[in-house]
């Protein structure tokens, strides 16, 4: 079956996501993400969307819960390189996503995540 | 429907002469022939009725959209483009037409004194016809004045959205003018273009040259906040005047998301100690 990789950073965990996100490949990284994030005991999860350019309200709940997740299981998570087309796709469904931390690439994302464990 | 007959078209054409020197002195007494010049009037009128003439002797009816009105339809739209050319409003550019009726029916009438039928049905025949030369004219007048309007529109959405970068990772919108959605949709484009081009972290909308605020302006200014925000960038929106920030909190709109700032320079100052210190920040 087709899965997203979830790569290891040290204490960080980093997804990119490369191909066209269908439902199915959503839900299975969900629970793989869950699943690592538990296992390591990671800090931060990085989710690199920059060579996404179509989302649906399916996608865009998903990044949302997949954050929530996180914060539940004491990881910080961060999306970046969200495209100007899927931003704006993003607000018109309404789906602005409160509480999801973002940032423009993956270093400076990471950048961001290092700090905020820094101060806690 | 009776035809117009032989008889009028003859009266027109005999009476040529007279008919054009009293439709000039008609074009001149309500002031249609501003900016033009005489020679070139002359010109116009005659050659008009010339097609007229053509016109009827073709026998197309007293329909405009007959093979036999090709050449008067040619005519009339090209007086019209340069009518609007000349600066002419639409009351000018259509009085050349009707100035014509006044002299044409006193014609007719003296032509077909002795028989009132005649005369009724012929004038109501020429009438018709001289209104849809009418309806033409100022339809094609319409649509020229508006492919200008069109044009300019498409430009002043182009010129108005210029992205400048202000600093290292701090670009800036000046906007100028009402927002509407067509607007807000390109300037939240070019803008979320640039900051994905040029990497900035802190984008400053200055609405100084937005004169109202209203519930729709708001939420477009509130979606193009939310998309920056969205791609990892963060928004200050500058330049609210007071009566502005009268209006947003009167009308009960909800900014409470926003980062606000009265002026540009303090929202840049504010831009600049963001990021020449905390890199990132809670958002």
């Amino acid at each position: 079956m087709e899965r997203i990789p979830i790569l290891q950073m040290g204490e960080f965990l980093l997804v990119t996501i490369q191909v066209d996100m269908h439902d199915q490949l959503a839900l299975t990284l969900q629970e793989d993400l869950t699943e690592r994030i538990s296992r390591i005991s990671a800090r931060g999860v990085l989710i690199d969307i920059s060579a996404l350019d179509m989302v649906d309200s399916f996608i865009g709940r998903m990044i949302a819960s997949i954050s929530g997740l996180s914060r539940i299981l004491d990881a910080e998570t961060m999306v970046v390189g969200m495209q100007p087309a899927v931003a704006i796709t993003l607000v018109e469904l309404g789906l602005t996503l409160p509480g999801v931390s973002t940032a423009l690439n993956v270093e400076r994302g990471m950048q961001v995540l290092r700090q905020r464990l820094e101060r806690t | 429907m009776a035809a117009l007959q032989g008889s009028t078209l003859d009266a027109i054409n005999s009476n040529q002469e007279q008919l054009l020197e009293q439709w000039i002195a008609s074009l001149e007494a309500n002031g249609a022939t501003r900016n033009l010049k005489e020679q070139v009037l002359k010109q116009e009128t005659r050659e008009f009725l010339q097609l007229l003439s053509e016109g009827l002797q073709s026998g197309s009816g007293n329909s405009l959209a007959g093979a036999g009105w090709d050449a008067v339809r040619r005519f009339l739209e090209k007086l019209s483009s340069t009518r609007a050319q000349l600066g002419h409003d639409s009351h000018q550019t259509v009085y050349f037409i009707f100035a014509l009726k006044g002299p044409l029916f006193a014609l007719l009438q003296a032509h077909y004194r002795d028989d009132p039928a005649t005369l009724a049905e012929q004038l109501w025949l020429i009438s018709e016809l001289l209104d849809s030369m009418g309806m033409h004219t100022i339809r094609t007048y319409q649509a020229s004045r508006e492919t200008v309007i069109r044009r300019q529109q498409e430009e002043l959405l182009e010129l108005s959205t210029p992205v400048v970068k202000l600093w290292d990772g701090v670009l800036a919108l000046p906007l100028i003018g009402t927002l509407d959605s067509q607007r807000s949709q390109t300037v939240m484009e070019s803008l979320l273009q640039r900051i994905v081009d040029t990497g900035s972290e802190i984008a400053i909308i200055d609405i100084t040259g937005v004169p109202t605020v209203d519930t729709l302006v708001a939420q477009h200014l509130l979606k193009t906040v939310t998309a920056i925000r969205l791609m990892g960038a963060d928004c200050i929106i500058s330049g609210i005047r007071p009566q502005i920030a009268q209006t947003i909190v009167h009308l009960g709109l909800d900014l409470g998301t926003l980062t606000t700032k009265a002026n540009l320079s303090d929202a840049l100052k504010l831009a600049l100690t963001r990021v020449g210190g905390d890199l990132g920040q809670r958002v």
